[in-house]
């Protein structure tokens, strides 16, 4: 835990007025040519040494994309997205098979790990932490595998689990995204480079949290993460996701899939805090986010809960998913959105009960400031079968100034008598006698901003493991800067 | 215009010919009142008369407008400091309603304001175990069940326990000048007791507290130096504490027709 | 062909019938030869042909499917004396309530039925045809409006075919003492009514408007109703709607009101009947400081559709707007609520809240909801919440503790359930005459 803390303490550390992770390592790239063909798809899949029923399964989709148009629904809007003036591949060259060890890592990687606060080394010696650092597109070190390992729980780059174990890749990839579910996610089936896959085998209670660090280098390079965790039956992860990236002036595309599933009686609990550079003052050059999360709760009483704090991104549209399949599954999301300048959001979730006697809540916080606009979107449905469904959703929107707007949009669909769903929404700002008080207590404006927006998110914060919940807290305030007064 | 006795000494707070408005409705139509260091003074008035509206002018709220008079504070102009910064220099309003904020955990809130104000004075900040240790002594002092200081400040709190949380606050400020708004109001007389139990130990020769009250029976507990009667935006009355038993005696409105001090 | 095409082929086929008949029936309009009218319904026909009818791909009509009313194309019934008497009326209408009455049947305003003597000064009632033949100029300011543009394809052809409605007009101070009644029988022909009517509220003028749908037989009728309100500054509508289509019938109702200052709307709606009816209400909240009261009870069995669509848009300070609407669903009936309330960014001080409930009486009952918050002001206090489920199990174990049998309990719960919002009806005739229709509509409700 204490490298963690390490870690939290350095990243809050180099939070202030700047995005302080604005920077770019110079490293010589192998990059697949701009542009997207069916050649792009055969250059990754070859580069990545895969077999031929996973460039098989990538044509595929590649091919279902392009008879797919864009969706345009959401309320956000963005200039078209070129999707040939782009760089599908960027790979650190490296030399013979990869790293052994971290001695082997490229010095400069690892200075660039160490900038963004991942001591590495620290973290191998002192923390209960597996880290699988992805960098553009690679992931360049695993450590911790060889532990894990004994305890049958499988951890690595989702490259490596194509190669190495293709049956269980076989069985799941695609089993809760299909390949045509949608059209960013059809895009990352084609062209996905990297992400996880966690595999916990029945009855183990995974040891250690796992986490990767994201982060976007290359120009014009879109981040396609594929990420795949099972649970076998009464087994337990928690899985951390945290980015960074740096400041660009052009807009880069992140379309991740993350697919999760849970057996009976198993648990994954997967936390986010992502920190996006959101393009500057006036809305220009920030990350664009699509993602696809999704997690089928397939067995008896299993459970998967998410919790994230979204504070970058020049455009989010992200839905994470759960479909309640076994009986008495929980799925739970709690959720804190903050959008400030020119950023806009458009999140939620969507809860699919299906088996019978499941549960679901669902606490959203959307925090506006600037000339933001943030909405949820939400679906709660019901079906036929979903006897005794629960579900509580709480949408409450915090608005800071009069130029933002907060939006709340659930869809509530119930095909079930016995299923009770309860939805609830406010929309407020922060009192003028709450910040009153504070003044009068000693505390600065902005101090007092910062307390009881700090207090607005707190039940979706200590959701967060507490390495997490530092950061996200020292991210709150990071991102809401220059909106008071 | 009265003040106590020793006014050797500058004044603490000296409000001359103050008129307010509120809305563009005139409130207060010319105060004029001297606090000396070590004094403790007593404002009581009907409803209406605008008590709550001089605690708030003096501690800064907006929506509050001055259309004449000046107030100082320690010899400064204080219409010109922003409400924190009239904080840090010693000046603490106890709320008549004081303000639930959901998910701020009192202790934090407190370490947060007490450390603000011991850094504008050149003290070091106390970190957390240092301050809850502090915290917990004082909460003892009041009867304060240490675990209110865990819940987000002020929510589910029953008016008393509200109360009581803003003297606890006072006493962990350490102010120069307290201006207590109905603090007796919603409490019982065991309440009372710890209250102005903690009111009481705060007094000294360089403090000073202005309390705000309708009734007369706080007044047995805090004895206060002066009494003032304010009625219709304007001190009517004077006097020492018997002031206070005679209003209990006649009711406000035989004293506010009465002479002006 | 495959079905995608055979719909699209249907819809287009469908689409050119009815601007078919648009173009057949224009010359026999009321006010036909009215230049500004002429154009507002040649207008309205080509948006038609343009939008066609609404398809579950439309946001707003994500969880209504039109298309059941699409599989016939139905004319306006001819007017005729169809033997329809007073006596017929009573049924419809409050007991005890001496309303002003206008009444249309088969979309024909109906003079012999209607009730109009004894109208106070500065009050103006009757039919839209005979305003539209005689004056149709004073019209012109209610009914040529740029909303047109976003309208959707029912209420674009409402605007092109059109031949009658109600016609209300209240000039300033007016406070009427009686209240208005808009009657709207269906005979039982299979035939489609495009009604359009006007209320116009003075300022300071007040108001108590109700308005009833009945059908006298069951058959796949089409009742298209749209209605203007405007309630000018201070002034003070209370709205009761009761629907009561044939069983088999469809129903579409666009109600538009806009406020102004201190404006007051209150509106109650019971929704009982049709096989696919859908009661659309879009206020908006001009003027500063405007009260906007939406409530309803909509009331689902066998097969219906019943879907209660609501913007309120706040456009000026200080507004306060409130909604609560009930459901109770049973057999295969499906309930649908969307409410959407919008706060603009000079709508500070702005107070809104919304509360949707739904009770699900049988396993094959279906409720959807989409309560919606745009926000862009940041000095206000929104709400919304809704709810959906079953008879609370333990309320219904305490009455059964209590000696009462579970039938009874039952029903004593649902209607506990309804009448929470029926109480939101201000004068007690007209709540008692909602209590009765809801409490004989629970009388017969699955067990």
């Amino acid at each position: 835990m204490a490298a963690s803390v390490d870690t939290a303490k350095t990243v809050g550390a180099l939070g202030a007025d700047e995005y302080k992770y604005g920077f770019v390592t110079d490293i010589e790239a192998v990059a697949a040519p701009k542009g997207l063909d069916e050649s792009t798809v055969a250059f990754i899949s070859k580069q990545k040494g895969e077999p031929a029923w996973m460039l098989d399964w990538r044509l595929k989709a590649y091919r279902h994309w392009l008879t797919m148009t864009e969706p345009d629904w959401a309320k956000v809007g963005y200039p078209p997205i070129d999707y040939q003036d782009a760089y599908y591949f960027s790979a650190p060259k490296k030399a013979g098979d990869g790293p052994q060890s971290l001695d082997e890592v490229d010095p400069e990687l690892l200075r660039t790990y160490e900038k963004l606060g991942i001591p590495l080394r620290e973290q191998e010696v002192l923390a209960g932490v597996a880290v699988d650092a992805v960098f553009d597109s690679v992931s360049v070190a695993t450590t911790f595998k060889g532990k894990l390992a004994d305890m049958g729980v499988i951890f690595c780059p989702i490259s490596e689990a194509i190669r190495e174990h293709p049956d269980l890749v076989r069985r799941y990839l695609g089993s809760v995204v299909p390949y045509s579910d949608n059209f960013f996610a059809t895009l990352n089936s084609a062209v996905f480079t990297d992400g996880s896959f966690v595999y916990v085998p029945k009855g183990v209670r995974c040891p250690m949290e796992l986490s990767t660090y994201f982060r976007i280098n290359a120009a014009n390079t879109g981040q396609f993460e594929r990420t795949l965790i099972i649970a076998d039956e009464g087994s337990y992860v928690s899985y951390l996701e945290g980015c960074t990236a740096p400041m660009r002036d052009e807009n880069q595309l992140h379309a991740a899939v993350v697919e999760l599933i849970t057996h009976d009686d198993a648990e994954i609990k997967y936390s986010t805090v992502q920190n996006w550079y959101p393009g500057d003052k006036d809305g220009k050059g920030g990350i664009y986010n699509f993602v696809t999360k999704r997690g089928a709760c397939r067995g008896r009483n299993s459970k998967i809960s998410w919790t994230q704090v979204e504070t970058g991104s020049a455009i989010t549209w992200k839905y994470p998913s759960y479909i309640l399949e076994g009986d008495g599954s929980v799925g739970e999301f709690h959720s804190v959105a903050i959008t400030n300048n020119r950023q806009q959001a458009d999140t939620g979730t969507k809860m699919i009960h299906i088996g019978k006697n499941t549960r679901s809540t669902i606490i959203a916080k959307g925090i506006s400031a600037g000339r933001a606009q943030n909405t949820y979107r939400g679906l709660v449905k019901a079906l036929p079968g979903a006897n005794g469904a629960r579900n509580y959703t709480q949408c409450d929107s915090l608005l800071l100034g009069d130029r933002c707007g907060a939006h709340t949009v659930p869809y509530i669909e119930v095909k079930n008598r016995s299923a009770r769903v309860e939805h609830e929404a406010t929309t407020s700002k922060i009192s003028d006698d709450q910040l009153f008080y504070c003044r009068q207590r000693g505390l600065s404006a902005e101090d007092a901003v910062s307390m009881i927006v700090n207090g607005f998110c707190k039940q979706v914060l200590q959701k967060l493991p507490m390495e997490f919940a530092v950061e996200a807290q020292k991210l709150v305030g990071i991102s809401l800067e220059g909106s008071v007064g | 215009m009265t003040s106590g006795n020793g006014a050797a000494r500058a004044p603490m707070l000296e409000i001359e010919n103050l008129h307010v408005s509120v809305a563009g409705k005139p409130i207060l139509c010319g105060i004029d009142l001297v606090v000396n260091p070590g004094e403790v003074h007593a404002i009581m008035g009907p409803n209406g008369s605008g008590k709550s509206t001089l605690a708030h002018v003096l501690a800064g709220r907006e929506g509050y407008e001055v259309t004449a008079g000046t107030v100082r504070y320690l010899g400064r102009d204080m219409l010109a400091l922003e409400p924190e910064e009239r904080a840090r220099e010693g000046l603490f309003l106890g709320f008549q309603y004081p303000i639930e904020i959901p998910g701020v955990a009192g202790v934090n809130f407190l370490k947060a304001a007490v450390n603000a104000v011991r850094v504008h004075r050149g003290e070091g900040e106390l970190d957390a175990i240092d301050f809850l240790k502090l915290a917990r002594a004082k909460a003892k002092l009041l009867e304060i069940d240490e675990a209110l200081l865990k819940r987000p400040l002020n929510v589910g709190f029953s008016g008393g326990e509200k109360k009581r949380n803003e003297i606890f606050q006072m006493v962990l400020l350490d102010p120069r000048l307290a201006v207590l708004d109905e603090t007796d109001s919603g409490l019982d007389v065991d309440a009372l007791r710890v209250v102005a139990g903690g009111v009481n130990a705060l007094r000294g020769p360089e403090r000073s507290v202005v309390l705000i009250t309708h009734y007369q029976r706080l007044l047995d507990y805090i004895v206060p130096d002066v009494v003032h009667i304010l009625a219709g935006g304007r001190i009517v009355k004077s006097g020492g504490k018997d002031l206070a038993l005679e209003v209990e005696d006649q009711g406000y409105a035989t004293l506010a027709s009465g002479t002006a001090a | 062909m495959s079905i995608a095409t055979q719909r699209a082929e249907r819809a287009d086929r469908f689409r050119a019938a009815y601007l078919d008949q648009a173009a057949a029936l224009a010359p026999t309009l009321p006010g036909h030869g009215v230049g500004w009218l002429d154009r507002r319904r040649a207008r309205a026909a080509e948006r038609f042909a343009e939008i066609g009818f609404p398809s579950r791909r439309d946001e707003a009509w994500t969880f209504t499917d039109p298309r059941p009313l699409t599989r016939a194309v139905l004319a306006p019934a001819p007017k005729r004396a169809n033997g329809v008497d007073k006596t017929a009326l009573s049924r419809f209408l409050p007991a005890g309530v001496e309303a002003h009455l206008v009444v249309f049947v088969d979309g024909h305003f109906r003079a012999d039925l209607s009730a109009l003597d004894d109208l106070p000064e500065g009050v103006r009632l009757g039919g839209l045809a005979a305003t539209l033949t005689v004056a149709p100029d004073c019209m012109k300011r209610v009914l040529d409006h740029d909303a047109d543009a976003a309208d959707s394809g029912p209420v674009a052809l409402n605007a092109a075919l059109a031949a009658d409605g109600a016609v209300l007009r209240i000039a300033d101070g007016v406070a009427l003492a009686r209240p208005i009644a808009f009657l709207y029988l269906a005979s039982g022909a299979p035939a489609a009514m495009h009604l359009r009517n006007v209320v116009v509220a003075g300022a300071g003028a007040r108001a108590s408007l109700i308005e009833v749908y009945g059908a006298l037989g069951d058959a796949a009728y089409w009742t298209n109703a749209v209605t203007d309100l405007q309630v000018a500054d201070g002034a003070s509508i209370a709205h009761l709607r009761i629907q009561g289509e044939a069983p088999a019938a469809f129903h579409l109702a666009a109600t538009r009101a806009r406020l102004g200052m201190k404006g007051a709307y209150r509106r109650f709606a019971l929704t009982l009947g049709g096989r696919l009816a859908r009661d659309e209400v879009s206020a908006r909240i001009e003027g500063e400081d405007g009260d906007c009261r939406l409530d309803g009870l909509y009331l689902g069995r066998d097969r219906q559709h019943l879907d209660t669509t609501t913007v309120i848009d706040h456009l000026a300070p200080g507004g306060a707007s409130g909604e609560h609407y009930k459901g109770v669903v049973d057999d295969r009936a499906r309930g649908v609520f969307q409410g959407r309330i919008v706060v603009h960014p000079d709508a500070q001080g702005t107070d809104a809240h919304q509360l949707a409930k739904a009770l699900l009486l049988s396993e094959t009952a279906e409720i959807d909801a989409k309560p919606e918050l745009e926000i862009n002001a940041d000095d206000v206090k929104c709400s919304h919440g809704a709810a959906a489920g079953e008879i609370d199990a333990d309320a219904l174990f305490y009455l059964r503790a209590r000696g009462i049998d579970a039938e009874r309990a039952r029903h004593m719960l649902i209607g506990a359930f309804a009448d929470e919002v029926i109480e939101r009806v201000a004068e007690p005739a007209l709540r008692a005459h909602v209590h009765d229709l809801a409490a004989s509509w629970l009388a017969s409700a699955g067990g």
